[in-house]
Formats: structure tokens, C-alpha cells, sequence
């Protein structure tokens, strides 16, 4: 049976409704559900699920509704609907007492003193709350995305002429005054300052920063086309004026994929000038004018990280390509992995939920190998052209490719599930993934990654076969999930946990030579 | 309040739109405040554009 109902004027956020629609899911007869605000975006899933029906023709942006396809003899509309309310209530009792203003204006009266605000409403809606918190003379740190260029422009224009910062559109990671917004860990307070266009980059430069036994001043978030000709770097050169500016600072990192080449000039002429010594990873872009500019670059993020902490320390900053463990220790580790596999298991699945990460082990491995993915370092490698699963593939499943109705795979571990399910299989060698704690993250990914992990070798053991799993964890022994526990949990499903993404990466590459994949 | 401002200040942030972010900075003791946020006019494009034009007079 097929059911829908609409409340109106019922505001809850996407990302609190997509995961009461998990839960709701999971309840027995139900096969689809989803709660949602009647965006043109939500009503497309509901007409792609076959749910549309004659109650949600006049439902609004402004609306809630709960669309289920569910077997009638098992469970009713009416008891999804109390599971839905039930939920809901949940989330109300714990934050009740909070007084919450329903403007921005009103919250800023009633605050006195903000100096932040951190906007994740519909990119539609965004610039304009952003323009208004700018115009109050507040930083915005913006995780929104869907913000045209032209506003992100705009945005950024006004906040350069009152010397404020504007992070973002699509900013996810940001450590201000020692504080995490959005998606950051928890990082030791030091003398190392961080601009970043790129989120998971940033965490996971800090999170090495921070294992080093150094710490962070200030990460300030540009979002991923600040760097873009349109926007020409306005926040990060915003970042590096005040970090240069910053007593707290004495070394500073950038983060970035290649930037135009006008946008590079500037950043290069800026750095030129610099009293303190600055970092670099332009992602796989060039080195030469950056050590023209008498600037450092980088061969891996975990690099950029050694490199800055060789520098507060007036150590020499040598680049690092190797792994922390002695050569013997890394060889064993991948003859012992070879040795696991059978003939016919040839390819490499890497399914990672931080984009730059991705980025990173793609730009590696795809020196050697033929690597097929949707964020691809060719057209023709896009996955496409792969067709099936015989092939080596990488994934950023937090594309939007995949993220359509549900949340990013950071924040809900079931994308990559599913993924392990339909292309892990009996050809697959090597698993390669990321694991990102900190605050924003899913509680617990490395337990959902463990989980994933003894499933499929439980399916691959009628094939009397096994698998080699690689991970990282992005995180730090302050963070909620607790580095140290993720590892364990991941050590003790079988993976083979590394130091670094790039140290997994290169692992990874490795085992795919010994294997002749 | 310029950038270098703010770095000497304790954050004070107002969070609009997903309310784990604004969990997640209670849990670490920041001050800070949940807008009860909704699309403008009723997500009313048309409507939402008139608003804010008079907005901006």
C-alpha cells in the first residue's frame, strides 16, 4: 500500500528527517519511506519511488510529509506516523528549555555578542541570511551548498571591505579560537595557522599536525571555489593577510586543488612577502612557483603536515614518501597480504567518503594504474566507461551523484555499505577506505566500516576466498569516537590500519605491484 | 570586527539550519544559540523575492 501525509507548516532539517526515515525504514513491512519538506528536490525522490500520490500535489517548501510503501497486513500508516512523532519528540525533550529566536536578527539581539554564524540552510535560502549576518559586521562560516557563484562573489566582496570572514559556500571544516565548526576534530592549540579550500585535506593535515606532537592557532575554510578565476581567492588571501597578522602563528599551511593560474599569481605574490614560513599542497599542481615564491611544497597532505612541523621546529623540511614503519615491517606486511588472495583477485576497490582523500589516492595510484571513478583523473576513466566491476575503481561517495535524499557519508556510514554489497565481490583484491572522526562525523564509522568488512568476507568464504582492507583513520585521541578506539575496532575486524592516507595509498600500491594487479 | 578581532575573542555563534551542529557545539560548552529557522514565505519563491526586495528598502 502506498500512503502519504502532509503537515503544514511543520519546518524540521533535511539532515535530522533523512535519518528519522533510516529508522522508520527499518521497521518491519515498511519497504520505502521518506519524511521530508516538500522541496521540488524531496517530491522527484518521492515520484522516482512511485509514492506520489493526491495529497502531496499542493504541499510546500514550507511543509512536512511522510510518504510510505508498506505491506498493510503488518504495520499501518498510523503507527509509522507515531514512530515518526515519537522520534521528533525525542529530539524536542533533549534540547527543551532552549530558547530559539526564529530570525537571524532576533537571535542576534537575543546573543549578545555573536561573532559567528554557521549557516546549513537550503542553498537557496543562504545568501541572503548570509548577507544580512555580514552586514551585522559577523564572520560566516557557510556549510550550504547550492549558492551561485554570483552570490558567493558578492558574499565574499562585502566581507573583504569589512574585514570579516566569509567561509564558504560548501565549507565543511573550519577550527576557529580552538573551536570546531561543521567537520573538524579536536586538535591541540599551537603556533601552525590553516587556510583550506578543501575539507577533508584540512582534516586531515591537522589531525597529522596534531599527532606530531604540534598544534593549531586558527583553520580558517574558504570553500572548494574560492580559488576559482570568479571568485579569485578573496578568502584565502583573506586567511593568509590575518594569519600573517596573528602573534599566535608562526607557520602557515595552505590547502587547495590546483588554483587558476591568475589566482596562483596572487596567492604566490602575497607568500612572496611573508615573514613566516608558509606550506603548500596545491594538490597535484605545480611546485615551481611555489618554491620560487621561497614557499614549501608538498608531495601528500600527511607531507604538508611533517613539513610544518619540521619548520616551528627549525627542523629542515625534507619531503616524506616513505611509511613511519621500517622497510622489512612494510614488505612482510605486503607479502603477507599477497599471499591472502587467489589468482583471479585482481582489482582495487577504494571507497572513500572525504573528497580530497579520494583526490589523493587517485592522483597516486593513477600514475600506475588505470583507476576508474566519478571524480576521474581522465574523461575516459570516468565509471561510466568501466561498465562492470572488472576494473579498478575509487569512489567520493559524498558526491551528489550519491548523496541524492540522504546525508553525506560522513555524517551516515549506509552509501559505503551498500557499496561494500554490490562491488566488493569475488574479483576484488584490495579494499582501500578512509575512516573521518571528529565532530560532524557518524559516531562510530569505524564500527560500520568493520561491519561492512565482515560481511563480505563472510559472502567471499563460499568462494573459499578472503580480502586485504586498507584504512586511515582522519582523526585525533580528543575526538569524540576516540582514535584510538577506531583502530582497535578496525585491527580487530582484519583491516590493516596505517598512519596516513597517503601511507595507506601507498600501501595499497604496493600490494597491487606484488599482486600484478 | 576584523579577523585578528576575533581570534582574541571567545566564539559566540549563532547556528541556522542543522541542529547536530548546533548540538555538537553545546556539547563543547560553546555559547551559542539555534535559529528556529524557516524558508521565507513559506518556501513561496515568488512571495520570498517580493519579501526580500522590501527587505532591502
Amino acid at each position: 500500500m502506498i500512503q502519504s501525509i502532509v503537515r503544514k507548516n511543520a519546518y524540521y532539517d533535511s539532515v535530522t528527517l533523512m535519518l528519522i526515515s533510516r529508522e522508520m525504514k527499518s521497521i518491519e513491512g515498511v519497504e520505502e519511506v521518506l519524511v521530508g519538506m516538500g522541496t521540488e528536490l524531496n517530491l522527484d525522490l518521492v515520484r522516482n519511488l512511485k509514492m506520489f500520490d493526491a495529497n502531496l500535489e499542493d504541499v510546500t517548501p514550507n511543509d512536512l510529509f511522510i510518504a510510505a510503501k508498506f505491506n498493510d497486513e503488518l504495520v499501518t500508516m498510523e503507527q509509522l506516523v507515531n514512530s515518526f512523532d515519537e522520534q521528533i519528540n525525542r529530539k524536542k525533550e533533549a534540547s527543551a528549555g532552549d530558547y530559539r529566536p526564529p530570525t537571524l536578527r532576533s537571535a542576534i539581539d537575543h546573543l549578545g555578542g555573536a561573532n559567528l554564524v554557521q549557516i546549513s540552510i537550503p542553498g537557496q535560502y543562504a545568501a541572503e541570511e548570509a548577507e544580512t549576518a555580514l552586514k551585522a559586521g559577523l564572520h560566516v562560516m557557510m556549510f550550504s551548498d547550492n549558492v551561485s557563484i554570483k552570490d558567493e562573489l558578492r558574499l565574499k566582496q562585502v566581507a573583504v571591505e569589512k574585514g570579516l570572514l566569509m567561509m564558504g559556500p560548501d565549507c565543511g571544516t573550519a577550527i576557529i579560537n580552538g573551536v570546531p565548526l561543521c567537520f573538524a576534530n579536536v586538535v591541540s592549540k599551537g603556533r601552525i595557522g590553516l587556510v583550506g579550500a578543501s575539507g577533508t585535506g584540512t582534516q586531515e593535515i591537522t589531525v597529522r599536525i596534531d599527532q606530531l606532537g604540534e598544534g593549531l592557532s586558527q583553520v580558517i575554510g574558504t570553500g572548494g571555489r574560492d580559488l576559482r578565476e570568479e571568485i579569485g581567492g578573496l578568502m584565502m588571501i583573506q586567511g593568509i593577510e590575518a594569519l600573517l597578522k596573528d602573534p599566535e602563528t608562526d607557520v602557515i599551511v595552505l590547502v587547495s586543488k590546483p588554483p587558476h593560474p591568475t589566482v596562483e599569481k596572487k596567492i604566490v605574490d602575497l607568500v612572496k612577502q611573508a615573514d613566516k614560513p608558509v606550506v603548500i599542497d596545491f594538490i597535484g599542481g605545480d611546485a615551481a612557483s611555489i618554491i620560487a615564491a621561497g614557499a614549501t611544497p608538498c608531495v601528500s597532505l600527511e607531507d604538508a603536515a611533517r613539513k610544518a612541523v619540521a619548520l616551528l621546529r627549525g627542523e629542515k623540511a625534507e619531503d616524506f614518501d616513505g611509511f613511519d614503519a621500517p622497510e622489512e615491517e612494510i614488505e612482510k606486511l605486503v607479502s603477507d597480504a599477497a599471499s591472502t588472495l587467489a589468482a583471479d583477485q585482481k582489482y582495487l576497490r577504494a571507497l572513500y567518503t572525504g573528497g580530497t582523500l579520494a583526490d589523493e589516492a587517485i592522483k597516486y595510484l593513477g600514475e600506475n594504474y588505470p583507476i576508474y571513478s566519478n571524480i576521474p583523473l581522465t574523461p575516459d576513466r570516468a565509471l561510466a566507461n568501466l561498465g562492470g566491476l572488472e576494473g579498478h575503481i575509487c569512489l567520493d561517495l559524498g558526491e551528489d551523484e550519491f548523496t541524492r535524499g540522504r546525508p553525506h557519508p560522513m555524517i551516515d556510514p549506509l552509501t559505503r555499505t551498500e557499496f561494500f554489497k554490490t562491488h566488493v565481490d569475488g574479483s576484488t583484491a584490495v579494499v582501500l577506505v578512509d575512516v573521518v572522526i571528529g565532530y560532524g562525523s557518524h559516531e562510530d564509522p569505524a564500527g560500520a566500516v568493520a561491519e561492512s568488512v565482515n560481511a563480505a568476507r563472510e559472502r567471499l568464504l563460499a568462494e573459499n576466498k578472503d580480502l586485504v582492507v586498507v584504512a586511515s583513520v582522519t582523526g585525533t585521541d580528543k575526538d569524540p569516537q576516540d582514535l584510538a578506539q577506531s583502530i582497535a575496532t578496525l585491527e580487530r575486524a582484519g583491516i590493516i590500519v596505517m598512519p596516513s592516507n597517503a601511507q595507506a595509498v601507498r600501501l595499497v600500491g604496493r600490494i597491487m605491484d606484488k599482486i600484478g594487479a | 570586527m576584523s579577523v585578528n578581532e576575533l581570534f582574541k575573542q571567545d566564539l559566540k555563534v549563532i547556528n541556522m539550519g542543522l541542529e547536530s551542529f548546533y548540538e555538537e557545539l553545546r556539547s563543547q560548552d560553546v555559547d551559542t544559540i539555534h535559529v528556529d529557522w524557516k524558508p521565507a514565505a513559506g518556501g513561496d519563491k515568488k512571495m520570498a523575492s517580493l519579501l526580500g526586495r522590501l527587505k532591502g528598502l
